[in-house]
């Protein structure tokens, strides 16, 4: 009895550190993650109220606390494109954010290239930003006063760079994202299409491995939008990046995602090959969310079958 | 009538606090008094020392520079004319450069200040209220302050001037910083900016119309208020409109009058238009 007690006591927490600890070979593992927003000022939320469903359902009832991101857990893979989608409020672009501490998660684990991204101090965390990650935003976040050149290397700039060498990276990245000749040219003159080239240009110039994307093409036309995916599918297959993006557009799910995970008040409902969450819905969210396409295969399928019937 | 007996002064109270603060602390104001004269006196020796027309031509290309119309800045150089005319050059040199001292020291103070109440909540709660105070006061109020600790002269009338045109400077600074757009910080962040990094190449930039606005607007007030200031012994354009009020002498108060109107409109244009040519470009 006390010899089974001492071997437990020896191997149970190292045996749960080393299942917590992600394998190496994942780009982004994320565990048990939570974000929990509380509605009133200075209503503090301990890290331990997620481990005490019964307390936080009473203040989601009071509506004093907002679960934007629920016990979420999932892993990239190195070179894989990973989409994240939903609806607006489902807590996707909390999750993105959570992903590189733009907003503080309340707890869980994320490690992003097998460095753990949750116990990095303030300046560990510049670091971070800087040399692994790079992100894409849907409203484009550049900076007004700055040309497009300036904009594209500005990432550079706050890392450091010599001004020569910030230039040559971004004139190059300029005209592989097709903006050869605009670097001089304000934000302002540009459209929306253009103007998020150059955040992805300038999310591309740090030449980081993981690229944070978040609805970036859900504020452009149709075209554009479908003109961009291409440019990024392209630019994809040269640069095998890891892509972890936020949409709520299946189409554009389907285009560009190797995985999926389709999210619902904070949860992740399903997770797979876009072919198998259309083919096989988890539950009746996920199927009404995918209706559309399957409705679009089956007429298309029907087309076919009349066209090679007559 | 109030009761006699309930009459009770603080005045003897105040005066020997401040007698105690001004012997006591003698050194130390000496060396504030010192400061600002020497650096008035050297602003204003450079002023007497340019030749009028070289003003006038000085004027007329900052204007054109800030307008960006040549017949607008040209206008501008030709409004200082009628001051010399008036006879009241330096005059006009001498307000000028009280205004341009007190201007001076208020952004080297309210900047810092607007900055530290944008990025620190517990700042701006605090000295809101006190900026309130000092822009509801009113501006001869200010006079006393500054006598009381500097006597007459020159010294208390940069000073009073100070501490009136102080306050816009420091609340638009914080407005400015405060409005700059979220998304604009974030990605900066997401980049891996440091605070400092925030501050110095998106925050303050992005503030800039602002602050300069803000500048503008400090300006002006430091321009209304030298004049009052001539009541405790600032000479220049204030002091002839007060020997003409006190002699209702009215040609030489519409003369005296019109030139502290005339340097207002050519301040207020060319820092107005500085101001506006700091927006990010929009096409």
């Amino acid at each position: 009895m006390a010899f089974h007690y001492a071997l437990s006591a020896d191997l149970g927490p190292e045996r749960r550190e080393a299942a917590h600890a992600p394998p190496l070979s994942s780009a982004i593992e994320v565990r048990g993650l939570w974000k929990v927003y509380s509605r009133q000022k200075g209503d503090a939320l301990s890290p331990g109220i997620v481990e005490n469903p019964e307390a936080l359902e009473v203040l989601e009832k009071d509506r004093r606390a907002v679960v934007a991101v629920r016990d979420v857990a999932f892993s990239v893979e190195p070179g894989e494109t990973f989409i994240v989608m939903g609806l607006s409020g489902s807590g996707k672009s909390t999750l993105i954010r959570c992903l590189m501490r733009l907003v503080e998660p309340t707890a869980g684990n994320i490690a992003v290239n097998g460095r753990n991204v949750t116990a990095m101090t303030p300046q560990e965390l510049v670091r971070f930003r800087r040399t692994e990650v790079a992100m894409v935003f849907q409203h484009y976040g550049l900076l007004p006063h700055r040309t497009v050149l300036e904009n594209a290397s500005f990432g550079l700039k706050l890392r450091g760079e010599e001004a020569a060498a910030r230039t040559d990276k971004a004139k190059e990245i300029l005209s592989r994202v097709g903006l050869e000749g605009w670097g001089r040219a304000y934000p302002a003159s540009l459209s929306g299409g253009m103007r998020q080239r150059v955040g992805i240009a300038r999310a591309l110039v740090m030449d980081s491995p993981i690229l944070f994307m978040d609805e970036p093409f859900s504020g452009l036309d149709p075209l554009i939008r479908r003109e961009l995916q291409d440019e990024l599918i392209r630019l994809q297959r040269t640069l095998r990046k890891t892509i972890f993006f936020v949409t709520h557009d299946l189409s554009e799910a389907l285009r560009l995602g190797d995985r999926m995970a389709v999210m619902r008040k904070g949860s992740i409902v399903q997770v797979g090959s876009p072919d198998d969450i259309i083919a096989d819905p988890a539950d009746d969210y996920v199927a009404r969310f995918v209706q559309d396409e399957r409705e679009q295969v089956a007429r298309a399928e029907r087309r076919m079958a009349e066209r090679r019937a007559g | 009538m109030f009761p006699k007996t309930l009459e009770y002064h603080v005045a003897p109270a105040v005066n020997s606090f401040i007698d105690w603060l001004v012997v006591d602390h003698a050194v130390f104001f000496d060396a504030v008094s010192a400061g600002i004269l020497s650096l008035l006196l050297k602003v204003n020796r450079f002023l007497i020392w340019l030749p009028w027309w070289s003003v006038l031509l000085a004027v007329a290309l900052l204007g054109v520079y800030a307008t960006r119309r040549p017949l607008a800045g040209l206008f501008l150089g030709l409004l200082l004319f009628p001051i010399g005319m008036f006879g009241l050059w330096p005059m006009a040199m001498e307000t000028l450069s009280v205004v341009i001292t007190a201007v001076f020291l208020a952004l080297i103070l309210g900047v810092p200040v607007g900055v530290l109440m944008a990025e620190r909540r517990g700042a701006s709660l605090v000295l809101r209220p006190l900026l309130d105070a000092m822009q509801t006061m009113p501006s001869f109020v200010y006079l006393i302050p500054a006598m009381m600790l500097f006597g007459l002269g020159k010294v208390p009338a940069v000073l009073a001037t100070l501490i009136y045109a102080l306050p816009p400077v420091i609340r638009l600074t914080e407005l400015g910083l405060r409005q700059v757009p979220q998304a604009v910080e974030e990605a900066a962040l997401a980049y891996g900016a440091t605070r400092w990094q925030l501050l110095r190449e998106v925050r303050i930039p992005l503030a800039m119309p602002s602050i300069l606005a803000g500048v503008n607007q400090t300006t002006m007030m430091a321009l209304a208020m030298v004049v009052v200031a001539s009541m405790i012994g600032a000479r220049g354009l204030g002091q002839e409109v007060l020997l003409a009020i006190n002699r209702i002498d009215v040609g030489r108060g519409f003369e005296a009058g019109s030139s502290v109107v005339l340097l207002a409109i050519v301040i207020d244009r060319i820092t107005q238009n500085l101001a506006r040519r700091w927006e990010p470009p929009t096409r």
